[in-house]
């Protein structure tokens, strides 16, 4: 009996001391949205499951190893307690009962984290390998007094501050994440249209700059897909959205510099000459190019449109085809397409 | 040299020359149909060639199993040859040249499957080293080296991916066959048996591993693969050609583990000794069991996966191309199908060897043994039921998320017991810490913090924040470590005296297991804590401003040790398998009755066959013994099958 009473002490000291260590100790990321809270409030829960049974088994072992080990010179074995029928009938209900405990925690801290605000606004997300591209709808007045729709596109996602996103998310090519620590929820994003949007609801609740990651397996560039994340008052994120608003009334080669970066060109050809997953832009147009077939050709601009929409068409040598995605004929107006082209055009070595 | 001479060599040579004339007769075939054989374009002519060296390789596993000899008993049979009874080794062959021969007995399968399974181990290891390397600080630092291009011509990035994708998949060959290893050698020795109900099948069952690792491992040489052991597609269609041989390499394990598991199952059904029960048998056995009825039910989804994006590569099928009616979350389920009650397969028999140790070295009874055995196939049933815990962050249905979340919380319960057992075996015994016994109470302690870390996994709005990120990583490898390699090198060093006749060192042993437990102990609670603080797995860099280099570099150092102290121990069983101090009798004491015949054991292991007259863990009872080696003989001398049941 003397035994358990000294094992039952350490159990409660330890539990205490591994509790306390694990539920204030800066073991996750600031906590920066509505479904945070929920999330960590039920991980202090596993901790403090986790502490409990942690040191339940292991004040046990150690307490075994310490005081039942053979002395010197002792022979024999041990006692014979083949089994307890009572005692294993406890240690199975217990832990069945703290199971289901848990599980309908779980289901309802689920529906917390998923919990829908009528008026979410509503983002469009774009997964490609190793780009973000995050696309907001604005009403923009008319000169005729109505409204209409427009696009906005971002390689940046930025948020309001206390209002719910939801966050409509599609991918181009192959399965991605969308995660940010931060917020602590994430959603795998799938290829495949209409059928296969997935949705992920984010309430910030902390104004700062994060970062959007890529935590499904995507490929070589897989660590580098990231994208900064902003969280700013409305009042900030209203004008953002009204200054990015509406046409281009920048140069050709500005507004195509814009397109290259919120489009994701730039994440795989370099601007500097340097080869990236895709060739360089640097000083590219009118220059002569060896395809994988080996034939060679000159960059002019029916070369630069056709590679932006049918990019498998002619691949240069060295780099693999299929890489690139191949919807921009849908996914940029053509006007578009010629300012991008003008702004490869503007880079000469 | 007689190495030249062994079937090993003739299959490797056979497997060569098969793999091209495979791919000429592809290209035969290709030619008769009327399609191009090669073309200007990049693209086509990739997949032709594909086509080509998927074709040959294939042939050329077979081709392997037809020269290492493992289908001649079969081949024959076809041919109207009257079957070979008498399958013992012939005896003017020298002892060695058996391990590297087609053989049928159970022991010399056991010791092929080991020693594979520790060379598996070592090279899954020396992957892991390389981007531990690489990982030890941000920044591309180490995979960027030349030599690396020079020789496998593919971008520090992608080599990264590479390596991680091949650790995990070699790593689980390794203890597939590891498993094997433990199931071949131990169970018929343990019911009496002399040998597996299936020889000639348990042969094979090896032998295709052997094709099996080497394609797996050659898919480096073909561009490599970067999926990660999972292989999901639409990745897994992209990817260079190595995951052709990713995708074939594992087939040919999954065959291996089908055919061995029904050699289990049948073997523990009808070939226990006289009065050997259900509830009677060692309680390896029933792990073994557990492991055997999964191997032989869950195997086909994944090979039923696997064959599916081979084809969708190879034939421009469309079962997850979203674009033409194809689901790419299908695949997750078909493989999550397997892919969780395998990782049961591979602790199973490492929990068997736990409650198999312990009693020994408490001198008490196995707490609760019915109980203990039931939990096994407990784990077993309820793996069943669990795969989509997995997916919970990949777009399924998001309400059938919840019964997912219930059932995998259910696994908590079957595992406490095993837990709340053995603590109580130990609870008042008289404990002695020989090296067996340091590693299976290592593992305890290790599979208890892979046990608590499962459950914020379990919950769906905590898996939410972890799921991806190095805190599975960390779980997975407590689970790993203490369900199985712990629980084998355990197994090592136990049974050592009883293959070899001879007795290691303590001395390295010990320090074996604490450079191990030590490193691996910082290892995986840094990988844990890396992976809470934001840090995603499967990734060849990180930002520095995470903060997460010192750690890093701590984990990588650990990382080395684990490294070390293997090293440290293989040395010692080899050196000691020569030089080691005799060891004939029962060394430990044991009640278990491969103790009371000769070490190594004798071809057909017993003399006669046993009777069970006790039970098997009765330490500490006076005058209870569980066998009886030497029983009246039987009328007949009928082999002590049939006539053993309850």
């Amino acid at each position: 009996m003397v035994h358990f009473v000294i094992v039952g002490v350490l159990v409660i000291a330890s539990t205490l001391g591994l509790g306390l260590l694990l539920t204030n100790a800066p073991i996750l990321p600031l906590m920066a949205s509505e479904q945070a809270v929920t999330v960590d409030w039920l991980f202090n829960i596993h901790w403090w499951l986790i502490a409990f049974f942690f040191s339940l088994i292991t004040v046990f072992i150690l307490y075994s190893v310490f005081v039942f080990r053979r002395k010197p010179g002792e022979r024999g074995d041990g006692k014979f307690v083949a089994d307890n029928h009572r005692l294993e009938a406890v240690w199975t209900i217990i832990p069945i009962g703290i199971v289901l405990s848990l599980a309908v925690i779980g289901a309802s801290t689920l529906a917390d984290v998923e919990r829908r605000d009528p008026s979410a606004l509503s983002v469009d997300v774009y997964a490609s390998q190793w780009v973000w591209r995050f696309e907001y709808t604005v009403e923009v007045p008319t000169e005729a007094g109505e409204s209409v729709l427009t696009a906005v596109a971002s390689d940046r996602l930025i948020l309001p501050l206390g209002q719910q996103v939801v966050l409509r998310m599609r991918s181009t090519d192959v399965i991605h994440s969308f995660w940010v620590p931060e917020f602590r929820v994430k959603q795998d994003i799938l290829p495949g249209g209409s059928e296969f949007v997935r949705e992920l609801r984010i309430t910030p609740t902390e104004a700062g700059t994060y970062q959007v990651m890529c935590a499904e397996l995507c490929g070589q560039l897989h660590y580098a897909m990231v994208a900064e994340v902003q969280v700013v008052s409305a009042a900030e994120f209203d004008a953002w959205l009204a200054e990015n608003a509406g046409d281009c009334n920048l140069t050709d080669e500005q507004c195509g510099q814009r397109w290259a970066a919120t489009y994701g060109c730039t994440a795989c050809h370099s601007l500097t000459g340097q080869s990236g997953v895709g060739p360089t832009w640097l000083g590219l147009y009118n220059h002569e190019v060896t395809l994988t077939d080996g034939s060679v050709v000159i960059a002019d601009l029916d070369y630069l449109h056709r590679s932006i929409v049918d990019p498998n068409a002619q691949v240069v040598a060295g780099f693999q085809p299929g890489v690139m995605p191949q919807d921009f004929a849908e996914r940029l107006t053509e006007e578009q397409i010629q300012q991008i082209i003008a702004f490869i055009v503007s880079l000469q070595q | 040299m007689r190495f030249f001479s062994t079937g090993l060599f003739r299959g490797l040579i056979a497997q060569i020359i098969g793999t091209f004339a495979g791919m000429a007769l592809v290209m035969a075939v290709r030619v008769l149909m009327g399609l191009p054989i090669s073309s200007a374009d990049a693209a086509t002519q990739q997949h032709i060639t594909e086509v080509h060296v998927v074709g040959g390789v294939i042939i050329g596993a077979i081709a392997f199993l037809v020269g290492v000899g493992a289908l001649n008993e079969w081949l024959g049979w076809a041919r109207g040859k009257p079957i070979n009874e008498n399958i013992d080794p012939d005896p003017a062959k020298p002892n060695w040249m058996r391990y590297f021969d087609v053989d049928f007995d159970h022991k010399v399968i056991g010791i092929q499957y080991g020693v594979t399974s520790i060379l598996l181990l070592g090279f899954g290891g020396i992957m892991a080293l390389l981007f531990r390397v690489e990982l030890a600080q941000s920044g591309i630092t180490f995979l960027n080296s030349d030599i690396f291009e020079t020789i496998l011509g593919y971008s520090s990035e992608h080599l990264f991916n590479t390596l991680m994708s091949l650790h995990g998949i070699v790593m689980i060959g390794a203890i597939l066959l590891g498993v094997g290893a433990l199931s071949n050698y131990l169970v018929p020795m343990m019911i009496g048996a002399n040998d597996m109900a299936f020889p000639r099948l348990n042969s094979f069952a090896f032998w295709i591993n052997v094709p099996g690792a080497i394609i797996l491992i050659s898919s480096m040489f073909f561009g490599g693969f970067d999926t990660g052991w999972v292989g999901y597609p639409p990745l897994s269609v992209r990817a260079p050609l190595g995951m052709q041989m990713f995708l074939i390499g594992v087939y040919l394990i999954g065959l291996s583990s089908i055919s061995g598991a029904i050699n289990v199952i049948v073997t523990v059904f009808t070939m226990r000794a006289k009065g050997m029960t259900m509830f009677r048998m060692p309680i390896f056995v029933w792990a073994a069991l557990a492991t055997a009825i999964i191997q032989f039910t869950a195997t086909q989804m994944i090979g039923l996966s696997f064959q599916l994006v081979m084809l969708e590569r190879l034939f421009g099928m469309a079962f997850f191309d979203a674009t033409r009616g194809g689901d790419p979350i299908l695949y997750q389920h078909l493989f999550w199908f397997y892919s969780h009650p395998a990782v049961y397969v591979f602790i199973l028999p490492g929990l068997g060897i736990i409650s198999e140790i312990l009693p020994v070295f408490s001198r008490k009874p196995l707490f609760g043994y019915k109980a203990v055995a039931m939990s096994s196939l407990g784990i077993a049933l309820i793996g069943f039921f669990v795969w989509a815990h997995h997916m919970f962050a990949s777009g399924m249905s998001p309400y059938l998320r919840v019964p997912f979340m219930y059932a995998t919380l259910l696994v908590a319960v079957p595992t406490g017991v095993k837990f709340f057992s053995w603590v109580a075996t130990l609870w008042e015994g008289k404990l002695e810490f020989p090296t067996p016994m340091l590693f299976a109470l290592g593992s305890v302690v290790i599979f208890l913090l892979g046990g608590v870390t499962g459950p914020p996994l379990g919950t769906i709005a905590t898996d939410l924040h972890l799921h991806d990120t190095y805190f599975v990583v960390g779980h997975f490898h407590d689970t790993m470590f203490g369900g199985y390699v712990f629980p084998f090198f355990a197994a090592l060093y136990y049974w050592f005296p009883k293959l070899t006749g001879r007795m290691y060192s303590e001395k390295l042993g010990k320090l074996h297991f604490w450079l191990m437990w030590v490193g691996f102990m910082i290892l995986s609670n840094g990988m844990l804590l890396v992976g809470l603080l934001g840090m995603r797995r499967r990734i060849a860099d990180y930002d520095p401003a995470l903060g997460f280099d010192t750690t890093q570099m701590i984990m990588t150092i650990a990382g080395f040790a684990i490294f070390f102290s293997v090293v440290i121990g293989l040395y010692n069983l080899i050196n000691s398998a020569r030089r080691g101090a005799e060891a004939k009798g029962n060394v430990w004491n044991s009640r278990s009755p491969e103790w009371h015949i000769a070490s190594p054991p004798p071809l057909h292991n017993y003399p006669q066959p046993f009777e069970v007259v006790g039970e098997p863990y009765d330490y500490g009872l006076a005058d209870s013994p569980y066998v009886n080696m030497s029983p009246a003989p039987a009328a007949g001398h009928a082999p002590a099958a049939a006539e053993s049941k309850e």
